[in-house]
This record gives structure tokens, sequence and C-alpha cells, in this order.
């Protein structure tokens, strides 16, 4: 190995076939014995070691991108800090944030002692950690990340509620803007017609901020649309009379907790209160919503998923016998369940023989609950209230009783209808539950009408003053987090 | 007026739920996804062996089979819309020019980055094992034994 060139060895410690730490110390052991030779005047053992160790973790970690999304560099260039990468479902498929392959994310609201003074534990540490919550998902970790204070903003996926889920759950903000308006060059496509980037943060100014620097066009994807975009500072409503807010009753489920439902209504008299007009409206198709987006998302990963083969990037298995062989073993190592589960069904939808009544039909039926929303707005509605979830956080041992795909099913109920007609929303805090777990209310808005949904969003946010979580047990000195200025400022307008 | 309607729509669970439906369709259109009994269609098998080489990905077991099945019976509930002279929706931005930047190369070179992410590589190519040869027949003991 030592008489190899650079090229070589470089080859030879991807492939696994010497780790980091066994060259260095084959070119220790040799350094030892030509001591003779007095080439060397210090010998940095240790430091060798140290940087073998860390070269070792840089390998393990697998594919590092070789260029950065567009939605990161415009941060980076804002001058963010990136703190790191958040965990999430494998591919973002999933509302639990539990099937990744870094394992599952847990809720820090599990932690808080809204939670645990509700359930009557003990304090953290004497129980054991076996009935934590999940986040939502698929972008659980980023939720996570930013509920626990551990960075001020996250950037998420939202295809069909993957953002504003776990915002729920976790009791942040959760922002889907409208597709065409942020970037989704670097974002690994799902589903190209409705993937987003999403925007997790604290407060609805944080989101705005963040929606500010990433909204525009950019040449590399050409999904974005051309028209120009202004950062701005949101208002601060104090007149809402001239709002008109629906409630679309077909959101009214059977399955919809009464705490969600409570809340919610409670929402819908807060703005009339205060002078808005507030009506029912009705989306006629949305109990076929989550079937329509069912097919379109299970066809078009299908065919997404078609670039993982092992060749260019990724995992690849050591099977030589042929292309074929090499692609299919390499795709069931590579994948779980669930995203090997969603290739077959998306590539059945797309047989010949299904394509028309299957896939064709479910663009039919997108088209219809696209039209649902647009006349919803043109009867006058300025933003939509609904539910984001069914209900506040479960245990994971209990949401992992059922299949993804049912629980996929249950988690977006409320969320990928949006995602159909393009539209922007996001998902706001209101209120703890009984048990003392963030609830959250979503609100949609018109097509590129961000600013506008986002001002709502604020009046909302400061009429309900939704509880900071508390953490202290598990943060311990950090409790100059949690002084109430750091509450107040972000309110003082 | 809100608070009139509110009352009427949010006091009674089970009013919005049922939706729209101009046809009869399958079962109840809850939020859990579950099909009834009478909607799960079985996948042939040969349907099955044809999806493993269309996607180059294994069911693996026969639970995954199953889910197959569910996901089919689930999807068939959209047969109960009425979709007659609706056009197929592929974008939400259908109304608007796609965007074609000039034919101009701005950026490039970079085989050394793209190389760095694969597995085996010779010089400037990517190494591949040999095509054309299809995956064996297997049979649907076979079919289920590798996971």
């Amino acid at each position: 190995m030592l008489g190899r060139t650079l090229r070589e060895v470089s080859v030879a410690l991807k492939q696994g076939q010497i780790t980091p730490t066994e060259l260095c110390q084959e070119c220790l052991s040799l350094i030892k014995k030509t001591k003779f030779l007095n080439a060397y005047i210090t010998v940095s053992e240790e430091v060798a070691l140290k940087q073998a160790e860390e070269s070792e973790e840089r390998y393990k970690k697998g594919y590092v991108p070789p260029y950065n999304a567009t939605v990161v560099q415009k941060l980076l260039d804002q001058g963010a800090l990136l703190m790191g990468k958040t965990n999430l479902d494998e591919f973002a498929m999933g509302s639990g944030s539990t099937d990744g392959v870094f394992g599952p994310v847990k809720n820090p609201w599990s932690y808080s002692k809204q939670y645990r003074e509700k359930k009557k534990q003990k304090p953290h540490g004497e129980n054991e950690d076996t009935n934590w919550l999940i986040t939502g998902g698929s972008s659980g970790g980023s939720a996570a990340a930013v509920s626990a204070f551990t960075c001020f903003a996250a950037l998420g996926s939202d295809t069909g509620g993957s953002t504003r889920n776990p915002a729920a759950l976790c009791g942040v903000v959760g922002l889907k803007p409208t597709y065409g308006l942020v970037s989704r060059h670097g974002l690994i496509p799902l589903v190209n017609s409705m993937d987003v980037p999403g925007i997790l943060t604290r407060c609805v100014d944080d989101a705005a901020t963040v929606l500010g620097v990433l909204a525009g066009h950019d040449c590399k994807d050409s999904t974005t649309v051309q028209d120009p975009v202004k950062s701005f500072i949101l208002p601060s409503l104090t007149d809402v009379s001239k709002l008109c807010i629906g409630i679309p009753k077909e959101y009214l489920v059977p399955e919809l907790s009464s705490e969600v439902q409570s809340l919610w209504s409670k929402a819908a008299k807060l703005f009339e209160s205060e002078g808005a007009k507030v009506i029912e409206v009705s989306l006629p198709h949305t109990s076929y919503s989550i079937v329509c987006y069912h097919v379109l998302c299970t066809s078009e990963v299908a065919s997404n998923m078609a670039r993982f083969d092992g060749l260019e990037y990724g995992h690849r298995c050591d099977i030589n016998v042929s292309t074929e062989a090499m692609y299919a073993a390499t795709r069931r190592e590579g994948f779980n369940d669930v995203v090997r589960g969603r290739i077959l069904s998306g590539n059945f939808f797309l047989l010949k023989e299904n394509y028309e009544n299957y896939f064709i039909k479910a663009q039919k039926v997108r088209r219809l609950i696209a039209n649902d929303f647009v006349n919803v707005f043109n009867s006058g509605v300025d933003v939509l209230l609904t539910p984001t979830t069914l209900s506040e956080a479960v245990p994971y041992v209990e949401f992992i009783k059922e299949d993804n795909r049912t629980r996929s099913a249950q988690g977006d109920i409320f969320t990928q209808a949006v995602n159909m007609a393009g539209l922007p929303a996001v998902s706001v805090p209101m209120a703890l539950s009984n048990q003392g777990l963030p609830i959250g209310l979503q609100f949609i808005g018109r097509a590129f009408c961000d600013q506008q949904l986002l001002t709502v969003a604020k009046w909302f946010e400061k009429q309900v003053q939704f509880p900071i979580i508390q953490l202290q047990e598990i943060m311990g000195d950090c409790s100059s987090v949690f002084e109430n200025d750091l509450a107040s400022v972000s309110l003082k307008q | 007026m809100w608070a009139r309607a509110a009352r009427r729509v949010l006091r009674a669970p089970g009013g919005g739920g049922r939706g729209f439906a101009s046809k009869a369709g399958g079962g109840g259109v809850s939020a859990g996804g579950e099909a009834a009994p009478q909607e799960r269609g079985r996948v042939p098998g040969d349907v099955i062996e044809h999806l493993e080489r269309l996607a180059l990905v294994d069911f693996g077991s026969r639970e995954a089979v199953a889910r197959l099945e569910k996901a089919v019976a689930f999807a068939d509930r959209l047969r109960a819309v009425d979709t007659d002279g609706v056009q197929p929706m592929e974008s939400v931005l259908e109304d608007r020019c796609l965007y074609l930047r000039p034919d101009n190369v701005v950026e490039g070179n970079c085989a050394e980055e793209l190389l760095q992410n694969a597995h085996r590589v010779m010089e400037e190519y990517f190494v591949a094992p040999p095509g054309n040869i299809t995956l064996p027949k297997l049979d649907e003991q076979e079919l289920f034994s590798k996971s």
C-alpha cells in the first residue's frame, strides 16, 4: 500500500480496502523502523492518529454533496451559520420522522414541564425514556431542532405537509411557500410538481424573514417563477375587519380530535369577534384529495427514485454479475420498506394497462381539487382556516402500530390538498392540549400571496400567545434561554 | 352568521366528512385509508414479477404484496369522481411560460467532484458491471426468500 500513488491509495481508501487508521499505522511503523535515517526530527504520532480517526468518520458518512442547494447557499450568502443537517423520514416519506436510517426523532415536548406535569411523571432521568412522543414528519428533525432552541430557523421539505405537520406537533411555525416561489435546486425531488422547501421557525416574523431571503427566481430551477420578489417586513395588523376567513366544512372529519375541533372553532370565533367576516365554504373534492395525492406521489416517486442505482453516488453493493442484478441488490439494501413500497405502487399505477385509470385519472382529480380552491378564493375569501393535524403528538409506541401508508394518509389529511393546488400555507401553534402538548392550526392563502397569509398568521399568533416550552430540567444551566425577556422581544413591534 | 353556521357544522362530527360523491363509490371515505374488504383485489403473480423487474426493487415478503394490494384498493376510490371533460393537470404553473436560459456554457468542468462520490471509478469513468444480462426468472418460492 505504501508504494502506491496518491490517486491509487485514495481509491483504495474509498473502497474500504484499507482504513485511514491502518494506513497511518503502516506509515508510523515504517517511520520507526527507518529511524536510523534520521529523516524526521519530530514524529507527531498522536496527531496523525487522531486525524486518521477524523478521516474515518468522514468516509463513514458516505455521500458528500458536491454543491449546496440554492436555498442553503442563499442563507449562507446572507451570513447564516449552518448548525448541521437534521433527521427525517427516509426520502421524506412519512409523517412521523420514525423511518429514517439514523433512527426516530423524539419530540422535545415529551420532556417538557407542561407535559410531564400533566402526566404526573417524575423528572427526566428517574423515568425510563420509553413513552416519548413523535415529532410528526417528515421534517421532524428540523421541527425538534427549532422547538428545542438549538437553532433559530430550519429548512424542511413539504410535499404533502412534511413541514407543517411536525411544526404543529412540536409547537413551532411551519411555512409552505407557494409552489414556484422558492428554488428546488438541491432539494431531492419526490414529486416535482408539488415539492417545495419548507421553513420552520419559532415565530411568524422569523419565517417571513427567511422567506424573504429564499424567495425569487433561480435560473437553476426552471419551475421558479420570474416575477420579481421583494423581501418584506410583515405589517402588524390591528384591524381585521376587512378580512374574509373561510372555514372549509369538509375538513370536519370524524377522526378529528375533539380538542383540535374545539380550538379550531375558538379560532374562528376569535376572528369574528374582532370584526372579520368568517364564513363556511366548500371544497367539494376534499375527500378524494388524499387518494389522488397517494397515486400522484407514488407515481412520481417511482420515477424520481430510479436515479439511485449505486453507480454515480450513494450506496452500492458488491454484486458484479450484471448491471440489473447490481441495481436490484443495491436498491434493496439502500431503500427501506416504505420507499420500496411506494416505488412498487407507483410503478403499478404507471403500467400501460393502469396509466389511464390511475395516473391520468388522478391528474384530472387534481385539477378539480385545485379548482375548488380557486372558486373559494374567487368568492371573496382571503385566507382559509383549518386544523393542521388530527390530534396532538402521540407516543412512538402507539404510532408504529400502523404502517407508514396508513399513518401518512392520516397525517397528511389536512395538508396535502394545498400541495396539489400549489398554494401557500402556514401552521401556527395555538394552544396546549389537556395533556400539555401543542396544537397548531393551518392558514391557507392565495397563490403568491404569501405576504398576506403571513400577515394574518402573525396577527393570530399575537392573539393566542402560545406558551414557551419549558425544558429547564434537561437544559440544566442553559436557563438564560428561558428568561421572559426573550418572549417579549419578538412581540414588541 | 358564522356563529350559527359554526354551531351547526362543528357540533355534528359526522356532517362534513362524507364530502362529494357523484356516483356511488366504494366504502366510507374516512381518513384512516383502510379499504372495505370487498374492494381489496389481488394483484396477479406475473404482475408482481413484472413490477419487480421494472422497478428493480423487490417486494421481499408477502406483507409487501399485501400492502400493494391495499394501496391499489385505496387508489380505486378515485373511480367515484366524475372527471368527464376534465383535462389532466400536470403543473399548477401551467398558465406560465417555462423559463429557458440562454444556451451558453456557464459552468461545468467538475468531473473530479462528480467522481468523488462514486464507489467504483477508473480514471474518469464510472465502472459498471456488464449490461444486457436480464435478471434470472425466479419461481414464487424464491421470490420471497431473499430479503
